[in-house]
């Protein structure tokens, strides 16, 4: 089944239902799993839980693996949650097409599974930070973040210990080149990544990850000041809305 | 050999370690009366850590007494102290738990692991209460700045709340840092958790029903933080590889999540009748207390409990403080649901005993009787001391030493900048920026606002339908308290208490850590029973109950105690968290106004502090009336939403308060001062003060509210620019006034 297909095909299913359906996966150790359901529902969305240990994916449109210490990040951040039954399920759907977004140990789950490339690394002063990061939106096209206009500041907060981009040269220079350099860092790296990369996308665009923090930008009684992040959820909804 | 109870009897004059495990011989004495025989190295390994100054706060209860005897009626209590954490109501049906524990000692000896598992174990406190934990802050005390061990401290310390706290999920929403020489060698580490219930969902620690499973679950039990039962076994058993325990215990955060979310659908379940969780002392805190609670006996395999180290002893299992492990109480009917949730979140859980009626403790170890005793004769009758205590041989010429002979500046501008760089004023990002502050998405304000902010909706299913917000803030002054303890604690709980008001939440309930150095000292013994009298009257005036707490003696090197520190913890509640009030000038053409009195008080300021190394005559009047009203008028002018910002005037006084407000949003501004001391007016740290903004049309409504309060209300001036301008005194750009507060800890830190 081509991309475009499996797209296609999820998206006439869900013709026939309410709102978009967006499953948030809970390992042991995820921690922003409330935050993220919490940012789908305020977007008018369906925040499905999609539990670890479940092969299933319970049919959702989209999936969002928040961020946290799961598996306590033993071995390497995301190592052990590559391995999870539910991934079996996800790694899968996610190369033929469901829309992914993986934030902060999300983004280190999605490279430790090879559906993006790359990896993260202790950050550069080996302490952990959180901080309010402006970011640099550079691709607005992705599943993701269609309702950002390129070159957007935005501001997320970043709060992590491993956020360190790092890939070979020639990986950097085709993500360069392919315009999956999704966001980048503004006023100041906070960890050392390569480029001052924040987030990437995979070529298809359907998956993308970040160690930033859209579902803590969403209310302006918590959280980062503002309400940078609501263009996450808002590109991801429009999108089943619209297609 | 196993030491069971038939061999105790028939060797009663067999010579035991009890000195070694630091129990005096009348003690020793009084456990042989209890048993009608010596005890077996089991019972005396119980004993020994049950009727420890830190289990049985046998050198403090008779003044800590006073909290409950002088305590304010209150409404809001609804778990007072003696349980694992007080609770209090905080409307639409919803409680919160929290409590402030020290971890000094262990962070002393192994800073990384012995401030994550003081982190720890304050979540188990407020988890064992039925409680969803939902943030923890911290108040932390360390040597001069530029002290070499301070290096090795601190970072260590703050990588261990950080690591901990942060892989927990808990946001940390504030806290204290505080250098002073005295703390050197004696950091204090001291964490705070809070938690929140639904108000018919309290848990307790205790074990009712003859035939209830007595089930351990959590982490399995390894030699951590045995070093007293090392003795034991080295002496029972003359066995050199037991001898080199490790003394701090190591933390496992991720397990601790998974207990987190474990209990918490335990709890959802109904499947728990007691639960209580596993600290200091162990297996052995856990079955006294929980049988002494309950219908009085309980019988224990220790051969059941799992352990890391097969190797183990019983009289270590006893003793073992090895981390994120619990107890609770199962009916039959629902130990399969019990175990079944266990197995969900991949928790090891395994039933070790059962509640009897016997009125005794007995446990086996393999099909020998090793402990067998009146639950409650270790854990509630221990010794109680009334130790002596007198005024301390300098404490007159301290007081006599009043800082009016100090030289005072003529330049303010390099004054408040050298306050503003010094390390207690400082910017502490370098520590919190380190600390997860938005974690479940509640946080609504934290460091370096006045107090951490929680919007309590969306906690747990359900909790949609209230508005309403806590606000936590801790405190303390060592200096202060070292002039005058009676003060200095009540000084404490004011700010305190002032910090949750200025946020616009009404103070309800009060949670204390009290650091002192030996109770055996007349001199310590009287800056505590100074201190405990000074805050249970300060609670009772400002109609705060104290719900709990905890005492850590022995902060001494030698013979030199630490500053008598009392930290106060004060909880509040915003009936609408919509209408928090932040901390600093958060728009031009605001109203700056002062509220409260100034006096020319600098004994124990940061000023005479930074200036003069000084530290000498009386700290500022503790006015609990004028605290009242102001916290009276900052919350009912929070609720009306009559001001824009407000923050609370204390350490370096209304220079460094106006110079934080500027730095919080970078809007500057332009004030006139209302005395005629120039000096005084900046400087002094005269309590029961803050300043606020408000919008000019609104300043007439504003005042006269003040009025009704009888707080005395002076406009200074306006916000706006890009400095910071005191009339004919002097102007500090925003932007150099951020390089002087920003530059300190980073310098020393990361060189």
């Amino acid at each position: 089944m081509s991309e475009t297909s499996a797209r296609r095909s999820r998206v006439e299913g869900y013709e026939s239902m309410g709102a978009a359906r967006v499953g948030v996966v809970t390992f042991p150790g995820t921690l922003d799993d409330q935050d993220a359901a919490r940012a789908v529902r305020h977007a008018g969305g369906e925040a499905v839980p999609l539990w670890h240990a479940d092969r299933d994916l319970k049919g959702v449109d989209a999936v969002f693996l928040p961020g946290g210490f799961s598996y306590g990040d033993y071995l390497r951040c995301g190592a052990i949650s590559r391995f999870a039954p539910l991934m079996e399920e996800l790694i899968p759907s996610a190369r033929a097409g469901l829309p992914v977004l993986g934030t902060c140990n999300g983004f280190q789950i999605l490279c430790e599974a090879h559906l993006l490339p790359g990896a993260l690394t202790r950050n550069e002063n080996l302490h952990y930070v959180c901080r309010d990061q402006r970011i640099l939106v550079e691709n607005a096209t992705t599943a993701w973040t269609g309702d950002y206009a390129p070159g957007q500041e935005i501001l997320l907060p970043v709060k992590h210990g491993e956020g360190r981009y790092v890939a070979d040269a020639a990986t950097i220079t085709a993500l360069e080149d392919g315009g999956q350099i999704v966001f980048r860092y503004l006023g100041g790296n906070p960890n050392g990544s390569v480029n001052d990369i924040a987030g990437v996308s995979n070529e298809a665009g359907n998956i993308v990850g970040l160690m930033p923090h859209p579902e803590h930008a969403v209310e302006d009684l918590t959280g980062a000041p503002g309400v940078d992040g609501r263009g996450f959820f808002s590109s991801i909804l429009k999108r089943f809305v619209n297609l | 050999m196993t030491d069971s109870v038939k061999r105790a009897s028939e060797t009663p004059d067999e010579p035991q370690p009890y000195a070694e495990l630091g129990m005096k011989s009348d003690e020793y004495d009084r456990v042989r009366a209890i048993l009608g025989r010596r005890p077996t190295s089991s019972e005396l390994a119980i004993y020994s850590v049950m009727w420890s100054e830190h289990c049985s706060y046998k050198s403090s209860k008779v003044h800590l007494r006073q909290f409950g005897t002088k305590a304010p009626h209150s409404e809001a209590l609804l778990v007072g102290m003696g349980e694992n954490a007080g609770v209090v109501d905080i409307g639409d049906g919803w409680a919160a738990t929290f409590k402030i524990e020290s971890h000094n000692h262990p962070s002393y000896v192994e800073p990384h692991q012995g401030a994550a598992t003081g982190v720890g174990g304050i979540v188990r406190d407020i988890m064992s209460m039925g409680a969803r934990p939902v943030a923890v802050m911290d108040a932390l005390r360390f040597g001069a700045l530029d002290a070499p061990d301070t290096r090795r401290v601190l970072p260590g310390v703050v990588e261990g709340i950080s690591s901990y706290g942060n892989c927990l999920g808990l946001p940390n929403i504030g806290g204290e840092l505080v250098f002073d020489p005295c703390y050197i060698g004696n950091p204090l580490v001291n964490a705070l958790c809070v938690g929140l219930l639904r108000k018919d969902q309290i848990k307790l620690a205790t074990a009712p029903g003859p035939g209830n499973k007595v089930v351990l679950f959590g982490a399995r039990t390894g030699p951590d933080g045995i070093g007293g039962a090392s003795v034991l076994a080295s002496a029972t058993f003359e066995d050199e590889s037991h001898a080199k325990r490790p003394a701090v215990q190591v933390g496992d955060p991720f397990m601790e999540k998974l207990l987190i979310e474990c209990c918490l659908e335990l709890f959802e379940a109904d499947v728990v009748v007691g639960i209580q969780d596993l600290g200091a002392a162990g297996v052995s805190c856990a079955t006294t207390e929980l049988a002494a609670k309950g219908t009085g006996g309980m019988r224990v395999d220790l051969g059941l409990v799992p352990l890391r180290d097969p190797s183990l002893l019983p009289e270590e299992i006893l003793m073992s403080e090895s981390q994120e492990r619990m107890m609770a109480v199962v009916t039959p009917e629902d130990i399969d649901a019990f175990m079944a949730i266990c197995t969900r979140w991949d928790v090891p859980a395994t039933v070790i005993g059962e509640v009897t009626d016997t009125g005794r403790l007995v446990m086996t170890w393999h099909d020998e009787i090793i402990v067998d005793i009146p639950p409650g004769t270790a854990a509630d009758d221990g010794p109680v001391y009334e130790r002596p205590f007198h005024e301390p041989a300098g404490q007159a010429a301290l007081n006599a030493d009043d800082p009016v002979r100090l030289t005072r500046p003529t330049d303010l501008r390099s004054t408040l900048l050298d306050l503003l760089a010094s390390p207690n004023l400082a910017s502490k990002e370098w520590v919190t920026s380190q600390y997860d502050r938005y974690v479940r998405g509640n946080t609504v304000l934290a460091m370096p606002a006045d107090a951490g902010v929680l919007r309590i909706g969306e906690v747990m299913p359900g909790a949609e339908e209230t508005d309403r917000g806590i606000a936590l803030a801790t405190d303390g002054n060592g200096r202060y308290a070292r002039l005058d303890p009676y003060a200095g604690a009540q000084l404490a709980l004011a700010e305190a208490y002032r910090n949750v008001a200025v946020t616009g939440a009404r103070p309800l309930a009060v949670t204390n850590c009290l650091n002192f150095g030996s109770p055996e000292d007349p001199e310590v013994m009287w800056q505590f029973a100074e201190a405990v009298r000074g805050l249970a009257d300060a609670c009772r005036v400002l109609g705060v109950p104290v719900t709990g707490g905890n005492v850590s003696f022995y902060n001494q090197t030698g013979s030199t105690p630490i500053h008598p520190t009392p930290v106060v913890g004060v909880l509040g509640v915003l009936d609408d968290v919509g209408r928090r009030v932040r901390h600093g000038f958060t728009a031009p053409g605001l109203k700056i106004v002062l509220l409260g009195d100034t006096g020319d008080e600098f004994g124990g300021s940061e000023w005479a502090h930074v200036a003069h190394g000084h530290l000498g005559g009386l700290p500022p009047h503790a006015d609990l009336e004028a605290e009242r009203s102001l916290a009276g008028a900052l919350v009912e002018a929070a609720e009306r939403g009559l001001i824009e910002g407000s923050h609370d005037v204390s350490d370096g006084g209304l220079a460094i308060a106006l110079a934080e407000a500027a730095l919080a949003c970078g809007v500057g501004g332009e004030v006139q001062l209302p005395g005629t001391d120039a000096f005084v007016d900046l400087f002094s740290e005269s309590a029961a003060r803050a300043v606020v903004t408000v919008r000019p049309e609104w300043f007439d409504a504003f005042a006269e509210l003040c009025a009704r309060y009888e707080v005395p209300c002076y406009g200074l001036g306006m916000t706006g620019g890009a400095s910071l301008r005191v009339e004919g005194v002097l102007e500090i750009p925003v932007d150099e006034l951020r390089a002087a507060h920003r530059t300190t800890l980073p310098a020393v830190f990361d060189s």
